[in-house]
């Protein structure tokens, strides 16, 4: 079985085809590529996956289960975590509480839970942990609006594995980043999905897209038009012309 | 104390109650509310009820004001929970219209009138004075602190947080949102309703009036004032705005002007409230404590 599972994907905004019948499985332990032009839909399939938005039609399934009629609160809990595009930590909160926020996923559904005290030791070890694994240990008590882009996007990250998730979605995680931040991001990457993490990547830095990734899946206007191994998608005539626009006869 | 100040000293803890009350929705859950009195009032008007017509004592009425605000902040929160920002301020103005409106047209809450014979609360047989009923208000407001406290360190305090800050983040973190922004309208309107039993109690006398947007804005100011979401913020603010038409009696007439301009003013030195983040007060209160330790 595999770990998602979509099929028949469509999303309409208002007539515009947001998605229109994306298919694509995606495993445990494996980085799966998605790429497309700017307004491929990319993101709106992160959106449809995380239950910010309800799809039109099709199915998403998550190691056999329909995400479809799930709350947000609910599919993340299930263990799926994801970043965002444009960087959405909590502003006003330090590091260290953003990933604790994120921590408290198994103790939400009970209210009775909720009223205990939130900075338990054990708890804060795992989120100390995770902040050392993302290399934050100096900004633990930083407020996250003070950080730099690249320190909130992996805070972002901190915070997306504080959900113990089995599927990481990942929004343009090097975007923005220098050489040496995005290094280290694809070596977290890497080890992420050595622990058997599956990662879905949505990235434009073609570099860390080829390298990072098994496979491939690539949308243009909402439709998948190509997906296989980097040097497959590298070669397809497809892709490169939803990139590149096709080739004319007077060039 | 003499009983004007004891007078005023009740008004003010009971607005502290209150202002504290919305500093739960405004402030830990980042919810703006423009119709607060509205609970106030149906607290106000609960006890007085259960008080004049069903006879209670105010040992059950007052409680009971708390549960029936309560309640109704549940059922008014949901249509609450879809909207954000300007419209929830719309919003929450629209139902404290709604709910002055009942207590002003609907014979049974007495109309313009309003409701009288709600007496002070009696315990050893007789009447409670003035200065023993501000005890047990002030009793009842260093609980409400302790809850805050408790609050604050909890997982529901994270949620809020989490909420204040970006609602879609904090779903993506599992975070139900809908569910802990209920349970702050229900603690919210709860205890506001608490603190409107206290205060039918304290006045003998209720209308309309008592609990209408200017009301409204008025809690509003008094957390704000104070320093929105923090612990003593509200406190503070409705101390300060308590005592504020007091001192200035002499200038009555310019009463509301003064008020204006402290609000200007307030809005542009620090916007955060007296005990806000980068609050002037804390630290120049920290400076003159370092200033004061030996060896420094």
């Amino acid at each position: 079985m595999a770990l998602l599972e979509v099929k028949s994907l469509s999303k309409d905004f208002a007539g515009l085809h947001a998605l229109d019948d994306v298919n694509f499985t995606a495993e445990a332990g494996e980085i799966l590529g998605i790429i497309g032009p700017n307004g491929a839909g990319k993101t709106t399939l992160f959106n449809v996956i995380s239950g910010i938005y309800a799809p039109t039609s099709g199915e998403v399934q998550f190691q056999g289960k329909s995400l479809l009629r799930m709350k947000t609160h609910e599919i993340s809990h299930l263990g799926i975590g994801r970043t965002f595009q444009i960087v959405r930590p909590f502003p006003n909160l330090d590091v260290e509480t953003n990933v604790l926020v994120a921590f408290g996923h198994c103790i939400y559904p009970s209210l009775w839970n909720s009223i205990g005290p939130c900075r338990r030791p054990e708890a804060l070890r795992e989120v100390h942990h995770l902040i050392e694994r993302t290399g934050l240990e100096p900004y633990t008590k930083n407020l996250a609006k003070n950080l730099p882009l690249g320190l909130k996007k992996r805070l972002e990250i901190a915070r997306a594995l504080a959900l113990q998730p089995r599927l990481l979605l990942l929004d343009e995680p090097s975007g923005g980043l220098r050489y040496e931040e995005s290094y280290q991001l694809m070596k977290l990457i890497r080890t992420l999905r050595d622990q058997g993490i599956g990662v879905l990547l949505i990235e434009h830095n073609m570099q860390v897209v080829m390298d990072l990734c098994e496979r491939i899946v690539v949308l243009d206007h909402g439709s998948k038009i190509a997906e296989g191994s980097p040097d497959e998608i590298r070669m397809n005539p497809k892709v490169i012309e939803a990139y590149l626009g096709k080739e004319t006869q007077d060039a | 104390m003499s009983g004007y100040v004891v007078t005023i000293l009740i008004t003010i803890a009971i607005f502290a109650i209150l202002a504290h009350s919305l500093n739960i929705i405004t402030g830990h859950a980042g919810q703006i509310s423009l119709g607060h009195a509205a609970f106030f009032g149906i607290g106000a008007y609960t006890a007085g009820i259960l008080y004049t017509k069903a006879g209670l004592p105010f040992w059950i009425d007052v409680p009971l004001a708390a549960a029936v605000a309560g309640m109704v902040g549940a059922i008014l929160g949901i249509p609450c929970l879809r909207v954000r920002d300007d419209f929830l301020a719309i919003t929450t103005m629209g139902i404290g219209f709604v709910i002055e409106a009942v207590f002003l047209y609907i014979p049974f809450f007495g109309g313009a009138m309003g409701i009288g014979g709600i007496d002070l609360p009696s315990w050893f047989g007789r009447e409670m004075t003035k200065s023993e009923y501000l005890i047990l208000i002030l009793v009842v407001l260093a609980f409400l602190l302790l809850l805050d406290y408790r609050l604050s360190r909890s997982w529901i305090g994270l949620a809020w947080a989490s909420i204040r800050e970006d609602e879609q983040a904090a779903s993506a973190m599992s975070v139900n949102i809908v569910r802990f922004k209920v349970v702050a309208f229900v603690l919210g309107s709860g205890l506001a309703g608490l603190a409107g039993g206290f205060y039918a109690h304290f006045l003998t006398f209720i209308m309309p009036q008592n609990f209408g947007f200017g009301q409204s804005i008025l809690i509003l100011c008094m957390v704000v004032f104070g320093g929105i979401g923090t612990r003593w913020g509200p406190l503070v603010g409705a101390a300060l705005l308590g005592i504020l038409p007091e001192i200035s009696r002499p200038i009555m007439e310019y009463r509301t002007l003064l008020y204006g301009l402290l609000l200007v003013a307030m809005m542009r030195f620090q916007p955060s409230g007296l005990l806000g983040p980068d609050s002037i007060l804390i630290k120049s209160f920290n400076k003159g404590l370092s200033r004061l330790r030996p060896g420094s």
